[in-house]
């Protein structure tokens, strides 16, 4: 078994464009895409994972490249694009590199907002449905659950998630400054972003009175909406939105701005000067920065917001640099773990740790027994190491052949644990 | 000066000194012992004018001294009036400052009552200018607001929060304090004008003389006016409202002192 079985391939906002990410974002149901990608040929376990910023499959095949190609292939089946043009919106990370990205996702390093909560849960409804399918198996399994667990490790031990809530909750208190109390204003959503989401959140708790979700993709639009008991509108719909709203929250990552500063001042005299609160936390922006200069306009973008909270970038960036040596570490133990998943070296495992057993066993009765010739201490050595190898002799035959029931990674891991191979004392493995 | 009037500045005094350093430490406690001492300034001070009236003979609005005292007295009242119907953070600290810099002006003005000139004489006279004097104070109230809320909002569009931002209350709040001050200070103000026309006919035979304070006060009148009619249709508000509250409050301080000073006119012997 090498590490090079496990692939991820996929595509996020820093490498597509949100136009390409939302013709293949799954917004309703991912079990179809996910059982034709389990039907693949070459694919042993696979899960797929769609949200705003990212689509991505996580595989285990033998077929390495060939079975990426097939699977990107599977994955931009629904849009026009050329082959070469999918090659050059996704990235794909093999053995090693593939487990640390995902480690790095689930532990928001790769967010838009670095540190943004939602990312996590989404993997979990990920790992859910493929468990739910059978599109997981023995490999991806320990690969997710390590990865959670690497998550709650980063999570717990830098400071990386203290800035996505802060700023959140920096938002929620800005807009009391601004607009006093909130109860009975409205929020309109742009995009339907992670981060969004979690400000969203904040505010309804302060009892906004209504959501309204603006995104391209208006099914995405409405799910997030039934979220907060909202109404979905199409993104053309905005500037009459705007007419309407208190606050608007952006996050669409679209390539250029979305609103300019020359499209916000007729909409201030439409809303008699009622004063706007405007919240882009894309990147790179939604919003013309210019458009706060407009009189009663307030536009804050994440920047700002760290700044509000004074989280400085020094700060943040230590957060980052500590969570990415945890996932760093974690992934070279996880590969360790994996090349140990071969048959050769656990078959060389498991004899040296019979020969270790014997020896020691043998120098303790040895030492109790005088007056035995040269010739009797040979019979007594050859005795017990017999005596280990016959008892050997079955579990490596069960290692070496597939047909009972039980996968290749699966019979290892059984092995491993029963004979204890890993020296773990128990700290790693049972972790599900 | 009389020990009662000495003694009430020197409460407004304390009452200021306790509303700046609540808004510097921002400890309750000074808050409620910023309101008693301003509630007993109020109090001192509405006996100074009972003596006042006693001595003068008639309502003592004739001088500078007793104008600017009397419109301290009407901003305190207006200002304790109010607080318990909106609360606005920190409004103490902006607006005890300024009565007591009215009071400072009374303490450096004149103190002695002159005879009444025969034209003066009337029941209108009370009327019209406690009147006038409360409007002024209320708009007084408007331009703290106003004040308040361009610091704040200062802040708020530079990104940069520094003294303002915690300790001042909402940006709608400011917004609805000067909504507020204006509902009562307008109508006053108009009524100030419309009394003061009616005194005039009575006194002079005509009700408009085009004297200067007249028509500064109708240039007050038509800025405030100008500044609602424009808030309530085309939504003049907030930072609009807050910069027309300064103003308007300039142009009532110049109606009230300029005029006087600078100005010939009817109501020169005013001051």
């Amino acid at each position: 078994m090498s590490a090079d079985t496990i692939l991820a391939l996929g595509l996020n906002h820093t490498i597509a464009p949100v136009a390409i990410r939302e013709k293949l974002a799954f917004s309703k149901d991912c079990s179809r895409p996910l059982l034709a990608l389990r039907a693949l040929d070459g694919c042993d376990e696979c899960l797929l994972l769609s949200t705003c910023n990212r689509v991505e499959v996580y595989f285990v095949s033998k077929s390495g490249a060939a079975a990426a190609d097939a699977a990107r292939k599977l994955l931009f089946a629904g849009t026009d694009l050329t082959d070469e043009e999918a090659r050059r919106y996704t990235y794909f990370h093999q053995g090693a590199d593939a487990v640390r990205h995902l480690f790095r996702v689930a532990a928001s390093l790769d967010s838009m907002v670095v540190g943004e909560p939602q990312i996590l849960g989404q993997l979990k409804e990920a790992f859910r449905l493929a468990g739910e399918h059978k599109a997981a198996g023995f490999l991806l399994d320990r690969l997710f659950t390590k990865a959670f667990f690497v998550a709650k490790r980063v999570r717990t031990e830098t400071n990386i998630g203290g800035s996505a809530v802060s700023i959140s909750y920096a938002a929620v208190q800005l807009a009391k400054k601004i607009l006093g109390d909130l109860a009975g204003r409205k929020v309109l959503l742009v995009g339907a972003g992670e981060m969004a989401e979690l400000a969203a959140e904040h505010l309804v708790g302060q009892g906004i009175a209504e959501v309204v979700v603006a995104n391209r993709t208006y099914e995405r639009a409405v799910t997030l909406a039934n979220r907060f008991h909202g109404r979905a509108v199409p993104l053309d719909d905005l500037h009459a939105q705007l007419e309407a709203v208190d606050i608007l929250i952006s996050s669409t990552g679209a390539p250029g701005f979305i609103l300019t500063r020359d499209e916000v001042k007729p909409v201030m005299r439409q809303r008699l000067h009622r004063p706007l609160f405007l919240i882009d936390i894309a990147v790179p922006r939604d919003l013309d920065p210019t458009i706060n200069d407009v009189d009663n306009v307030y536009l804050y973008d994440i920047d700002d917001l760290m700044q509000v909270v004074e989280t400085g970038k020094a700060d943040r960036d230590q957060a980052a640099a500590a969570a990415e040596l945890i996932v760093a570490h974690e992934a070279a133990k996880f590969g360790e773990w994996l090349n140990g998943l071969a048959v050769v070296p656990t078959i060389a495992a498991l004899k040296k740790r019979s020969a270790a057993l014997c020896q020691a066993e043998l120098a303790k009765t040895m030492a109790h027994l005088g007056g035995l010739s040269d010739q009797d201490k040979k019979a007594v050595e050859i005795l017990a190491q017999s005596i280990a190898n016959k008892m050997l002799h079955h579990p490596m035959l069960f290692l070496k052949h597939e047909a009972n029931g039980m996968d290749t990674q699966a019979r290892l891991s059984f092995i491993r644990a029963c004979y204890d191979l890993d020296e773990t004392g128990g700290e790693e493995p049972e972790r599900t | 000066m009389t020990y009662l009037f000495i003694s009430t500045l020197g409460i407004y005094v304390a009452a200021t000194v306790t509303a700046l350093a609540y808004f510097t430490t921002q400890q309750e406690k000074l808050r409620g012992l910023g309101r008693l001492l301003l509630i007993a300034a109020g109090l001192a001070h509405t006996c100074y004018l009972v003596t006042r009236y006693l001595q003068a003979g008639h309502t003592p609005l004739t001088s500078n001294h007793d104008a600017v005292s009397f419109m301290a007295w009407a901003m305190t009242w207006g200002f304790l009036s109010f607080r318990y119907r909106y609360k606005v953070k920190n409004f103490g600290a902006f607006v005890t400052p300024l009565i007591t810099l009215l009071m400072v002006v009374a303490t450096l003005s004149s103190t002695t009552v002159r005879e009444l000139p025969p034209a003066l004489q009337s029941g209108w006279l009370p009327v019209h200018a406690s009147i006038a004097l409360l409007a002024n104070s209320f708009l007084a109230l408007a331009f703290c607001g106003g004040i308040m809320y361009l610091l704040l909002e200062g802040e708020i569009k530079k990104k940069r929060f520094g003294l303002f931002c915690e300790r001042l209350p909402s940006l709608e709040a400011l917004d609805n304090l000067n909504e507020h001050c204006l509902a009562v200070g307008f109508p006053l103000l108009t009524l100030g004008i419309i009394t003061g026309s009616l005194w005039a006919k009575q006194a002079w035979g005509s009700y408009w003389h085009w004297d200067p304070k007249e028509t500064w006060s109708l240039i007050t009148w038509f800025l405030y006016a100008a500044l609602l009619h424009q808030r309530f249709t085309m939504g003049w508000r907030r930072r609009r409202a807050a910069i027309m509250a300064i103003v308007g409050f300039a142009a009532a301080l110049f109606t009230f002192w300029g005029v006087s000073f600078l100005l010939e006119g009817v109501h020169s012997y005013v001051g």
